[in-house]
């Protein structure tokens, strides 16, 4: 029997190792999995590559996370933001390398490595900094940056439930990021509130098709429910 | 001459928007263009991290954190709204999908490039967001800002100084002072805010504006 859910958090990324490249979902605290970034602060995996929407908010999850120095490199579209004190301070002293990548190509690069896309050319970024050194390209007279995938070893996201096949469904803009990180990661791992049996998710609205997943873990009352910024 | 408001700027905008539009108000001054969209137009509010029908702030009490809007504020979902990934979500903007997207701006060029995202002061942390994708994405790219910095420079500049969001990709800009089209004979005046002649306009403004040749929109 194909059972995907693990008995604990600390189970769930207990094999997360130094230099790990890390897809963390969420976009501000909506859908981050706090519960899961906890675990890896314990865990005690450090020279991580994060890839986020943000680089942290506040003092918990992932700002958490790099205060506790784990993080070597974050690549995200939007770092600084009114409460990123954690990150802005490690960015000011040189601790933490940055990779800023606009929001879209941030997406399409995470999807273009779960479909399995060498590189794509995009139009977002062509003329500005962030494109600097990239390929380009004139295509039907429009211009176009090229752009690589980014895979992960491991994705850390939050869905509404799961079953054990790993089968998700998310709850309202908490999906953001998770539906694409579970594809491009070689071990994605699904914080779930609800562990549910199969066949109580309808499959006509199952949003991460349980091949995308690996491992699943419930977290019956996750936090998130507090003031966002 | 009297300068609108930063309100009577998003009245203005939200004028233009026609029904069924797919919309999407970037984060700061644009998002005030929601409060003024005339109540007779159904038209689709686009949030990047992955709404649409988007509806207004919640009752205070009535927050979701799982529903809130690129700002990061709590928000609301109109019944026929929907929700989806930020791979599906960034297809819309960069897929030409969305008619229209209002911006704020640092600086706009002659040409219609855009500056937006970056001071690219010394100190200053780079955030980038969906600023880039929004630019080259939409049907219609509307700025929306103030004729002159607090200074009184010109944001209206030939070549643009702060780092480039996007190329080329300015439709129309919304001032306190006037709306200008960008079209390829340079910036052409579409109306002046009452009381302000055309060559005090030109004056305010660092670069050569053009009479619209046609009867102003209603």
């Amino acid at each position: 029997m194909i059972d995907k859910t693990v008995p604990s958090l600390d189970a769930a990324v207990a094999d997360v190792f130094d230099g790990a490249t890390v897809m963390i979902g969420g976009f501000g605290a909506a859908g981050q999995p706090a519960e899961l970034i906890d675990a890896l602060i314990v865990q005690g995996a450090k020279d991580l590559t994060i890839v986020n929407n943000n680089a942290g908010n506040g003092e918990v999850g992932l700002a958490a996370l790099l205060k506790a120095r784990r993080v070597r490199k974050i690549i995200c579209s939007f770092p600084r933001q009114v409460d990123s004190q954690v990150f802005d301070g490690l960015y000011r002293a040189g601790d933490i390398e940055l990779e800023l990548v606009p929001q879209g190509n941030l997406a399409e690069r995470i999807r273009a490595a779960g479909a399995g896309i060498g590189a794509f050319f995009t139009p977002t970024g062509y003329g500005t900094q962030l494109a600097e050194g990239k390929e380009t390209r004139i295509i039907d007279g429009r211009p176009y940056v090229l752009e690589y995938p980014i895979h992960a070893d491991f994705a850390l996201i939050k869905a509404l439930k799961g079953d054990r096949w790993g089968n998700l469904v998310y709850r309202k803009t908490a999906r953001n990021f998770g539906p694409i990180m579970a594809s491009a990661a070689k071990c994605a791992i699904a914080q779930v509130s609800e562990v549910v049996p199969l066949g109580a998710l309808d499959p006509e609205t199952v949003i991460t098709p349980g091949i995308f997943v690996q491992r699943v873990v419930q977290v019956a009352a996750p936090s998130g429910a507090r003031a966002v910024a | 001459m009297k300068r609108l408001t930063r309100d009577q700027i998003a009245a203005r905008v939200a004028r233009d928007i026609r029904e069924g539009a797919y919309v999407n108000l970037g984060i700061g001054l644009p998002t005030l263009v929601a409060n003024h969209l005339p109540k007779d137009r159904e038209i689709f509010l686009h949030s990047e991290n992955g709404l649409l029908g988007m509806g207004p702030a919640p009752a205070e009490g009535e927050e979701d954190p799982d529903l809130i809007n690129a700002g990061k504020q709590p928000v609301t979902l109109l019944t026929g709204g929907c929700y989806f990934h930020h791979g599906d979500s960034f297809a819309m903007m960069r897929g030409g999908h969305l008619d229209v997207c209002v911006l704020g701006a640092f600086q706009v060029s002659v040409t219609g490039d855009l500056a937006n995202w970056h001071t690219g002061g010394p100190d200053a942390i780079p955030a980038v967001g969906g600023a880039m994708d929004l630019a080259i994405g939409a049907k219609q790219v509307y700025v929306m800002m103030e004729h002159q910095t607090k200074s009184g420079e010109s944001k209206i500049v030939e070549r643009c100084t702060y780092p480039l969001t996007g190329i080329g990709c300015v439709n129309r800009i919304y001032t306190d002072l006037a709306v200008i089209d960008v079209t390829p004979q340079g910036l052409k005046v579409v109306e002046c805010v009452d009381g302000l002649p055309f060559d005090e306009l030109q004056r305010l403004t660092g670069v050569p504006l053009l009479h619209a040749s046609e009867a102003l929109p209603a």
